[in-house]
This record gives structure tokens, C-alpha cells and sequence, in this order.
């Protein structure tokens, strides 16, 4: 029957032509609609477009013709295929006087071309003429046509023409004109400034559609700048009123409710007006309770209105009256079966939960369900609910949770999002470092080529930094966890090559450091990794470095060390490679292999990664070879700034240019003869001294040390930034724990590990009339989440410390207190205000200098900074010979008189590593630099 | 503010697309391709919207309806309410059903220009101009009867279209 109808329905379209479209159109459509692959599709509208062109280079086409070619042309640039041959044909037919040929020639250039088109030109007459036709349907088409036509240039030329449409008696074309000019607002501002009241003036017009349309450019008007908006609170409150009472014609109602697209958006408008403004928000309680009485929930477009105004109240200062109010519609919108619903619930209450946070108390089991739940729009939306919920006390289940629907879910895209948020909050709210480790192990596994390369730093500095506290045995245990994990993690396949670093790095710093392990076994995992990745240039540099490092700590505590044959392959085979790094870091571990352990000591000294390195940019320790150089003749060092502004950029730091005389102009006759040599002067001379001359000496150092100076400071800031702290510690006395002591073992015992919230829990639709029923495992990440109640703090806290030993991994503050646990009844007591008892210890104080995330970018930059300055001098001759009574070794290994020059002493690993940083930050294989700045900065 | 307003068939086949940014024909298949791609691998009886910031950029939302054999698709920013722009879907079909009357997915395909007259009535620039589905009625009729009426003049008039007559 079906089948019937729309034959006859083809039919009759056949013969009559539809919209006055031709046998040919028809056939093209019903062809395409037949093919049975893209590639026919394809073929099919390949050939029609063949067709067209012969066709449209026939002269004298009949216009109705031609307007049926045109319609196919749109047609087929809707199927992806490129029409731009017919462009021209398209415009011409804009000129024509027939208003069905016009206004097809304008609906295919609206779709055809943008506004920077080239033939723009030749539109912008015609729309002129057209915009002071009669025909007010002329009128609308060329309206229609400039919302996507006209660009910043062209606006001048229609911009009268449109202004005086405002006044047109049609009001489709008042409407169209505010509209058209909305549109130049928003691609320039600047031209329709002083046009700006006609929008007020239009919001008192007598027909509420062009009212309607005002509310449009007022929206973003008042978005923009509220301030000058105020006055016209009163306004809108009383035009929402009057919709509300049915005052507008019944041919505005939808859905019986008077008007609803109005409403929404004056609602929008009264939600900025409001925003943080006692008064303005006063005016407008009245018409929201009224709102919230008369709003029909049982229509779509009802609950849209109700949902607006839970928007509104959240933007503006709510009397607690209307918050009452708004909870009252987010729980039934919670309580619907409807996911839209649901959906606009969740969002409701993530708005809400600022104004006031125990708002979500009440429907943690419906937020439960949607966390539940197979649809994904609403699982994202709870798990943003989540994400601004988050306290110190549920983070890790939020986290947990979060990192378990990131595996799930392939979408990148989202996945780095969700990426960024765990490391976000982990950072933020970590409860212990070895949580976070273990967090990040588990994003980086995960999504570790979605995560932004400054996280793998962060988490390699907390490792090498620990708590910053004199706590070294804490320390010792969380790189020794750190190391286990690895080892566990290293052989599996295919892991992100950002979490190889990490690991190939912290095996090299720490995988020998407490003896557990043999330095051949880790050298031979380092080996299996640089092979089983040798693809992967920075991965095999970080593995050769670790192994350097590893063999290293053992020459330097006097072992003997057996270099592997695997990792005796890897080395040759390095030395021979294509990349200059991975060559250099070869031959600098063959030569490291070849020292004694004092040198090799002092080259990679034990746990140094942190240590500051001082280079001395003054290069003070030369003063006595250059002093010697001057009184036997030669010229003194003249900065390049100095020398002559137009210089070449060479490089003002090579220190050999007092031995090159310079080749521009010479003042030597001008100077005045001084023994002092420039490094001297540096420290003291900081204040530019007014000279006559130019080019005194007085001048020199001034660039060189403000640059020291300057540098200096900020590795100062860098250690200022280490005293950093995690986020607020938010725990509570741990007094009305003691209230209920013997049943914590029992509670403890029957109740394992809510913490880690991985135990699959059931779907429940129906959680608040059966509230004896509810499963109690949901309870509990009920409660654990929305938490702030002793018992499933306690609870969590203690299931965790049950399995952390089992991991080895424990560093349980000693002082904590045995934490009793209430019986399970009294889960469901969430509103009861008991307070958290969380350990004795503070365990932010211990993550001191954990959280500094932005003073180490800061950091790196600036050894990175230190290092290219630095490089110089170890490649300058003359240096090398000064140095070379410091070590016999120094001629095998570059590194080790920078090390002595230097005060730090492990600069030159990690002035290497920095190099390295810095390499991965400019080379465009690492993924998306950019795309956790906001979150990550 | 509106980004595009598509309507596709269950097998992904674009019946009409308007975008109200410019895109390249190439963007614009791609976009399609994309939203049917996340469209057809949504099950029954689930919420209508979606976050589609990966293909359309920050801050951009999609709404869609299932009509028997179409989707009908609105991409949005955040400045629009979700479920109000499910009811503009809404009005958009119910105007469609009063011209078509029962409009199925062969009027559409049949009717391309006329289409996007009744969109370009409810749709203007992006923003929401008309949502009262009798006003749009009244403007497209009007325009078909002129359109007629010069139609008349310097065509030679063919018999009424099945539309007009109603």
C-alpha cells in the first residue's frame, strides 16, 4: 500500500514537474537514489555533470531551462561533487526580473558561493536594486542573500538600504532587516555601531515577530556589555509577563504554550542582565515563580522553558525560594524515563551544585544511574557533574571512574579530554603520591598519546623530587613502587612512546637504587625496549641514557660492570646511526664505560636530577687567562652590541671575539687604555653609566650581565616554585569517628575496597520509592561520591590501605590513627553533617613541590636557556686547553669538566635531558603540544 | 547561533544541508559523513543530543530527530537551549507535514527548492526568525503564488502542481 502511494506520488510529480522541475531532475534524483554503491553514485553524477557542462555552453538557453540546470548544479554540490562551472550561470541569474528565476539564482549562490568569493562583485549591485524593490518577496530573497553574501567590505553598500528596511510596513521584512543587520554586527561590529538603538526601537514594534527576532542581536548585544543594558530590565521582565498571560496571538502558541522561543530567549537575556546583580534579579523573582507554577512539564517544549529558567537562576542572585524551586524540576527531570530529560537534569544540577553544593545529595542514586547508563551523551554529561563536584575526598572513585570510561570509549577526541580532566584532578587532589603514580600509569597506558608531554615531566620530577621533605625514606618507597610498576608494565606490547620515556627514565634514575634489582636486569629490559621500539628515536635516546646512567651508579660504587652483549649490540649499532642524538649518546656511554669511578662519579652522580645547575655565565674562571692575554697585547673583548648595531647576528655570547679583531669600524683610538677585564666588571656594573662616548667600555658588560642577571632571577623563581602545595587540604577532625569503635574491623572486613570502584553495579531504574531494596554496593560509590559522611570516608580509606601492602607499594603515615568504620545502615544517612575523619597526618604537606607544574616549564626553558649559552664554552679551544689540567678524562667525555666547571653537579645530564625536552617540544611528531595548554598551563 | 541544519536519510544519503558558515563542498561531505557516522551508531530510545566538538569545533552541539526513513540534524552553539532546538526540529517537520501534507522522504528529495524556501522562513542567518509553523505557511505560500503569477507570464503555464492545489 505504501509502495502504491508513493508511485503515484512519483507519477504525478513526473508529469506535473513538482516545483516546476523537469523530467530530467527528477531522473537524476531517482537514479542516484537507486544506486546500489557510492561508486555508482559517483558515476552517475559524473556523467550528469558532463551533461551540464555541454549543456550550459549552448547558446541561447531557454531561462526555464537554465533554471532547471541550476537546480541540479545545487543538487549535485550537495552530493560533494564540485559545481563551481556553473557558478557564473548561477549569478547571472540573480539579474533576472521573473522572481521564481531570481530567487532560485539567489538560493544557489547562498549555497554556492561565501562571502570572499570573486563574484561577490557582481551580486552586490543587483542586491542593492532588489533591496528597494517593490516586491517585498524581492525584498526577502535579496535580504536572505546577504546574510551570507556580504562581507566587511560590501556591507557599506548595502547598509542604508538595510536600515531603511526597518521601517518597511511588511513585517517578514522588518524581521529579515534586524536580522540582516545582526549578521553585520556580527562580522563587524564596528559598522553598524552608531545603528546600535535602532535594535531598542525595534523591540516595541506591534508585531511580536519582529519583537521576537529583536530579542536575537539583544542577546548578543547585551552579552557583550551588560552595563549599558540595565535599563531595560523592567522591559523584559514585563514582555515575559505578558507572554506568560497569553497576550500575544494564539498563532504564536505551540504546543499550547504561549510563545515558547520568545520566552527561551528573554529568559537567555535575563539570565546576563542578572548575573550578579541583587537588584536587577529582584525584578525578575516574581515572573520565574510564576514561571515555575504555570510551566506545563508534561510537553517537550514546556520543560524546555523550565530548564531555561533552572539556567536563569543559576546566572543570576536566586532568592531561595526560586533555588527550591529549581531543585524541585531537576529532580523530576531527574526522575523521568526520558534521556533528554535525564540529560538536562544532570546539566541542571552541574549548574546548580555552586550555588549550592549539597544540592547533588539528594539524587546521587539518579546520578548513579546515568553514570550507568548506555548512552553516552548522558554518561559524558555526569561525568562532567562529576568533574566540577570534585572534592579531596572522592577523587580517587571520580578519577577511578573516569579512567575506566576513558579505556572504554575509542573516541579520541574525547579521550584526551578526559585524559586531561583525571591528570587535572589527580594533580589537584591527589591523596597520596603513590595514588597519583599509579593514576598516571594508568592514563598514560591508556591514552598516553593523547597526553600532553608536560605531564610525563611532572610526573618524572614528583618521582625524582618525592615528597620535598627530608623524608628519604618515604621517597626511597615511592620510587622503588614506581620502579615495580614499571618493570610489571615494560613488557607488555605496544605502550604509548610518552610512558616509555617516563619509564626508561626513571628505570635509569632508580631501577638500581635501592639494590632490589641487578643492574644487568635493568640494563636488559632498557635493551628490550630500545628493540622492540626502534622506530622510535626519542624512546631509544631516553633507553641509551638510562643505560648510561645505570652503568654509571655501578662504575661509580666500584662493581665491575658486565656489559650485556644485547646492550653491547644496541651500542654499536647506535654508533652507526642515522640520528646525530642517538650516535652522540652512543658514544658518550662508550666512553663513559671506559672511565674510573671518580670521574664517571662526578659525571652522573647518584639522584641528581633535581639539583640545580649553577653555570657560571660570567665565565669568571677565564678572568685569569684573559687578564694574561690582555697584558701580553690583545685586544679586549668589545660585545657586538657595541661593536656596531648592524652587525650580523653572530652570536654576542662566543666569547673568542676578544682575540678576533672585529671587522666592522674600529674605536680603538677612543678608548682609554683599562687593565680590568670585561667579566670583572660584570657583577659590579649594572647601572648603565651616563658616558659621552658611545662606545666606552663602561657599556660592555651591561648586555652581558642584565641577561645573567635577569636569568639568574629566574632560576631563583624556580626554586621559589617548588614550595608549591596540592589543592586545599579539605579534611576534617577525625573526633566523631570515636563514636562508634568496635565495628570497624567488621565494616571494614564485609565491605572491600569501594574505593576502587570497579565492581560492575546493576542498572536500577527505580532507586527512590524502593529505597530498601537499592543495592548496597551502589550505595556505597553513592556514597563515596557525593561523601562528606564519616562512614564511607573511613570506609574507603581503610579498603585502600588494604591493598596497597599487598602491592608493596604502602607508605602509610605512621601516625594515622585507627579509623573506625560505621555499620552499613548508616550509608543511607547522607544529609547527616559528620564529619570526615581522615588521617592524622597531612598528607599535602608531604606533596609538597609535587603540584609546581608551571615553574617546571618555567624550568626547563630556562636551563634549556642555560645550556645553549653554555655551549660555547665547551666547544671553545681555548678553554678546553685551560681545563685540561682538571681531568685526564675530560678529552674521552665532553661532560666532564662542564660538570667541575659548574657548581651543580649533574649538569650534563641534565642539560642533556633539557636538550632533549626541548627537541620533543619542537619536533611535530609529539602530539597535540597545544591541546592541554588551558588545562595543563 | 544555528551551524547547519541537515537532513539525511537512515543510509546517509544528504537530502539537505545548509550550513550557515561557509564550508568547502569537501568540509561540508565530510561533515555529513561525520555526524551520520555518530548518528547511526546511536541505539533507540536514548537522548537526542549530542557533543560534537570534534568535528565541528568548540562549543558545538547537535540535536537530532529519527523520522521514519530521515534524520533531521541541527548544529548548534552554546547559546541555544538543547531542547528548544528539538522543538524547532519539530516545528520544521510540522510545517513540512502542512505543505506536503504527510510529508515523507520522497517530497523532500522531489521538492529541493522548495525546501529550502520553508528553511530559509524558520532558519534566517542562523538565528531563529519564525517558530509558528501557520506564519511560515503563510510566507511560502505567498511566495509560490507570485512565484506563479510571473511564472505565468513568461512560462508557459503547466498544470497546477499538486501543492498549490492545496
Amino acid at each position: 500500500m505504501e509502495q502504491l502511494k508513493t508511485i503515484g506520488r512519483e507519477l504525478a510529480m513526473g508529469s506535473q514537474g513538482g516545483f516546476g522541475q523537469s523530467k530530467e531532475f527528477l531522473d537524476l534524483v531517482k537514479s542516484i537514489g537507486e544506486a546500489r554503491s557510492k561508486a555508482e553514485e559517483d558515476r552517475i553524477v559524473l556523467s550528469e555533470i558532463d551533461i551540464l557542462k555541454r549543456k550550459l555552453l549552448e547558446p541561447d538557453i531557454p531561462k526555464r531551462k537554465m533554471k532547471e540546470y541550476i537546480i541540479r548544479l545545487v543538487y549535485i554540490e550537495m552530493l560533494g561533487h564540485d559545481a563551481s562551472f556553473g557558478y557564473i550561470h548561477a549569478v547571472k541569474m540573480t539579474h533576472d526580473d521573473n522572481l521564481l528565476l531570481k530567487r532560485t539564482g539567489y538560493l544557489a549562490v547562498t549555497l554556492f558561493l561565501n562571502e570572499d568569493h570573486d563574484l561577490i562583485i557582481l551580486i552586490v549591485n543587483t542586491i542593492q536594486k532588489d533591496l528597494r524593490s517593490d516586491n517585498y518577496l524581492v525584498v526577502c530573497a535579496a535580504l536572505n542573500a546577504i546574510c551570507r553574501l556580504i562581507n566587511e567590505e560590501t556591507i557599506p553598500a548595502v547598509l542604508p538600504q538595510v536600515v531603511d528596511l526597518l521601517n518597511h510596513q511588511k513585517e517578514a521584512v522588518r524581521k529579515k532587516a534586524i536580522m540582516a543587520l545582526h549578521r553585520f554586527h556580527r562580522k563587524s561590529p564596528s559598522s553598524v555601531s552608531h545603528l546600535i538603538s535602532n535594535f531598542r526601537k525595534r523591540l516595541c514594534d506591534n508585531d511580536p515577530g519582529v519583537m521576537g527576532a529583536t530579542l536575537c542581536p539583544l542577546f548578543d548585544l547585551i552579552s557583550e556589555d551588560v552595563a549599558s543594558y540595565k535599563d531595560l530590565v523592567s522591559s523584559f521582565v514585563s514582555i515575559l509577563k505578558q507572554v506568560t498571560e497569553r497576550r500575544l496571538p494564539k498563532s504564536y502558541d505551540y504546543h499550547q504554550m504561549p510563545a515558547p522561543f520568545i520566552q527561551i530567549k528573554l529568559l537567555k537575556i535575563m539570565a546576563l542582565l542578572g548575573s550578579g546583580d541583587k537588584s536587577a534579579s529582584e525584578i525578575m523573582y516574581m515572573v520565574l515563580g510564576d514561571l515555575f507554577r504555570k510551566c506545563d512539564s508534561s510537553t517537550n517544549i514546556g520543560n524546555a522553558i523550565l530548564y531555561e529558567c533552572i539556567r536563569c537562576i543559576s546566572c543570576i542572585i536566586p532568592s531561595p525560594k526560586l533555588l527550591e524551586a529549581a531543585a524541585d524540576a531537576i529532580s523530576k527531570f531527574l526522575k523521568s524515563d526520558s534521556h533528554n530529560l535525564k540529560y538536562m537534569g544532570i546539566d541542571g544540577l552541574g549548574r546548580l551544585i555552586k550555588i549550592s553544593p549539597d544540592i547533588a545529595e539528594q539524587h546521587q542514586l539518579a546520578v548513579i544511574d546515568c553514570l550507568e547508563d548506555p548512552d553516552d551523551t548522558l554518561k559524558r554529561k555526569t561525568f562532567e557533574l562529576l568533574y566540577k563536584m570534585t572534592k579531596s575526598s572522592n577523587v580517587e572513585v571520580i578519577v577511578d571512574r573516569m579512567i575506566d570510561y576513558m579505556i572504554s570509549i575509542n573516541d579520541n577526541h574525547y579521550k584526551t579530554e578526559i585524559a586531561s580532566r583525571c591528570v587535572e584532578l589527580a594533580e589537584q587532589f591527589a591523596p597520596s603520591n603513590q595514588w597519583f603514580i599509579q593514576i598516571m600509569n594508568k592514563v598514560f597506558e591508556h591514552a598516553g598519546d593523547l597526553v600532553n608531554i608536560k605531564v610525563a615531566h611532572n610526573l618524572m620530577r614528583l618521582i625524582a623530587e618525592g615528597f620535598g621533605e627530608d623524608d628519604d625514606d618515604a621517597d626511597s618507597k615511592l620510587r622503588l613502587s614506581a620502579v615495580e610498576s614499571y618493570l610489571q608494565i615494560i613488557s607488555e606490547p605496544k605502550l604509548p612512546s610518552l610512558f616509555l620515556q617516563v619509564i626508561s627514565w626513571v628505570l635509569g634514575e632508580y631501577g638500581t637504587a635501592d639494590g632490589k634489582y641487578s643492574a644487568s636486569y635493568i640494563s636488559g629490559k632498557l635493551c628490550d625496549v630500545a628493540d622492540a621500539y626502534s622506530s622510535d628515536e626519542t624512546v631509544k635516546g631516553y633507553a641509551v641514557s638510562a643505560l648510561m646512567k645505570i652503568y654509571a651508579f655501578e662504575i661509580a660504587s666500584g662493581r665491575k660492570v658486565d656489559v650485556l652483549p644485547e646492550c653491547q649490540s644496541l651500542i654499536e649499532e647506535l654508533l652507526a646511526s642515522h640520528s646525530t642524538d642517538l650516535q652522540q649518546r652512543a658514544y658518550e656511554l662508550q666512553a663513559l664505560l671506559a672511565l674510573d669511578a671518580r670521574a664517571v662519579e662526578s659525571i652522573l652522580p647518584l639522584d641528581a636530577s633535581c639539583e640545580d645547575i649553577e653555570v657560571d655565565k660570567d665565565l669568571s674562571f677565564l678572568n685569569g687567562y684573559i687578564q694574561q692575554a690582555i697584558e701580553s697585547g690583545a685586544q679586549p673583548y668589545i660585545s657586538e652590541r657595541e661593536r656596531s648595531g648592524m652587525l650580523e647576528t653572530t652570536d654576542y655570547h662566543s666569547q673568542d671575539h676578544h682575540e678576533v679583531p672585529p671587522h666592522a669600524l674600529r674605536f680603538e683610538a677612543y678608548e682609554r687604555p683599562k687593565p680590568s677585564s670585561v667579566p670583572t666588571q660584570a657583577s659590579t656594573e649594572l647601572v648603565p653609566v651616563p658616558e659621552p662616548s658611545y662606545y666606552s667600555e663602561a657599556h660592555q658588560p651591561i648586555s652581558t650581565s642584565s641577561v645573567s642577571e635577569r636569568e639568574s632571577s629566574e632560576i631563583k623563581l624556580r626554586l621559589d616554585g617548588v614550595k608549591q602545595k596540592w589543592g586545599r587540604p579539605s579534611y576534617q577532625s577525625s573526633t566523631s569517628a570515636s563514636s562508634t569503635p568496635p565495628q570497624a574491623e567488621n565494616g571494614t572486613s564485609s565491605h572491600p575496597d569501594v574505593g576502587v570502584g570497579s565492581s560492575s553495579l546493576k542498572p536500577r531504574s527505580s532507586y527512590e520509592s524502593k529505597k530498601p531494596e537499592i543495592d548496597p554496593e551502589k550505595q556505597r560509590l553513592a556514597a563515596s561520591l557525593f561523601g562528606g559522611s564519616s562512614s564511607s570516608r573511613s570506609d574507603r580509606k581503610s579498603s585502600s590501605g588494604g591493598h596497597k601492602p599487598a602491592k608493596g607499594t604502602a607508605s602509610k603515615p605512621p601516625k594515622e590513627n585507627p579509623i573506625p568504620v560505621q555499620p552499613p545502615p548508616d550509608l543511607l544517612d547522607f544529609g547527616e553533617p559528620t564529619a570526615t575523619s581522615v588521617t592524622a597526618t597531612d598528607p599535602f604537606k608531604e606533596l609538597e613541590g609535587l603540584m609546581d607544574s608551571s615553574s617546571q616549564d618555567g624550568g626547563s626553558t630556562d636551563v634549556m636557556g642555560l645550556y645553549s649559552d653554555a655551549a660555547p664554552v665547551t666547544t671553545t679551544t681555548s678553554v678546553d686547553s685551560l681545563l685540561s689540567e682538571l681531568s685526564d678524562s675530560s678529552k674521552g667525555n665532553p661532560g666532564t669538566y662542564q660538570s667541575q666547571t659548574s657548581k651543580g653537579p649533574n649538569s650534563k645530564e641534565a642539560l642533556e635531558k633539557d636538550a632533549l625536552v626541548r627537541q620533543m617540544g619542537v619536533n611535530p611528531t609529539s602530539q597535540n603540544p597545544t591541546l592541554f595548554k588551558d588545562l595543563l598551563g | 547561533m544555528i551551524k547547519a541544519v541537515m537532513m539525511m536519510n537512515t543510509q546517509g544519503k544528504p537530502r539537505l544541508a545548509k550550513f550557515y558558515d561557509f564550508f568547502t563542498v569537501e568540509k561540508q561531505q565530510e561533515l555529513i559523513r561525520g555526524v551520520f557516522s555518530v548518528l547511526c551508531s546511536r541505539p533507540e530510545n536514548i537522548s537526542n543530543f549530542l557533543e560534537i566538538d570534534s568535528l565541528f569545533g568548540p562549543d558545538s552541539w547537535l540535536v537530532y530527530k529519527h523520522y521514519a526513513t530521515l534524520y533531521f540534524v541541527l548544529v548548534f552553539d552554546g547559546s541555544e537551549n538543547e531542547l528548544a532546538m528539538l522543538d524547532l526540529i519539530q516545528v520544521l517537520v510540522e510545517t513540512l507535514d502542512k505543505c506536503f501534507s504527510n510529508v515523507c522522504e520522497l517530497d523532500i528529495v522531489f521538492n529541493y527548492s522548495k525546501m529550502h524556501t520553508v528553511l530559509d522562513e524558520i532558519v534566517f542567518g542562523g538565528q531563529v526568525l519564525e517558530t509558528s509553523s501557520t506564519e511560515v505557511m503563510k510566507a511560502v505560500e505567498d511566495i509560490s503564488k507570485l512565484e506563479a503569477a510571473s511564472n505565468a507570464v513568461s512560462l508557459v503555464p503547466k498544470s497546477v502542481s499538486r501543492w498549490r492545489g492545496r
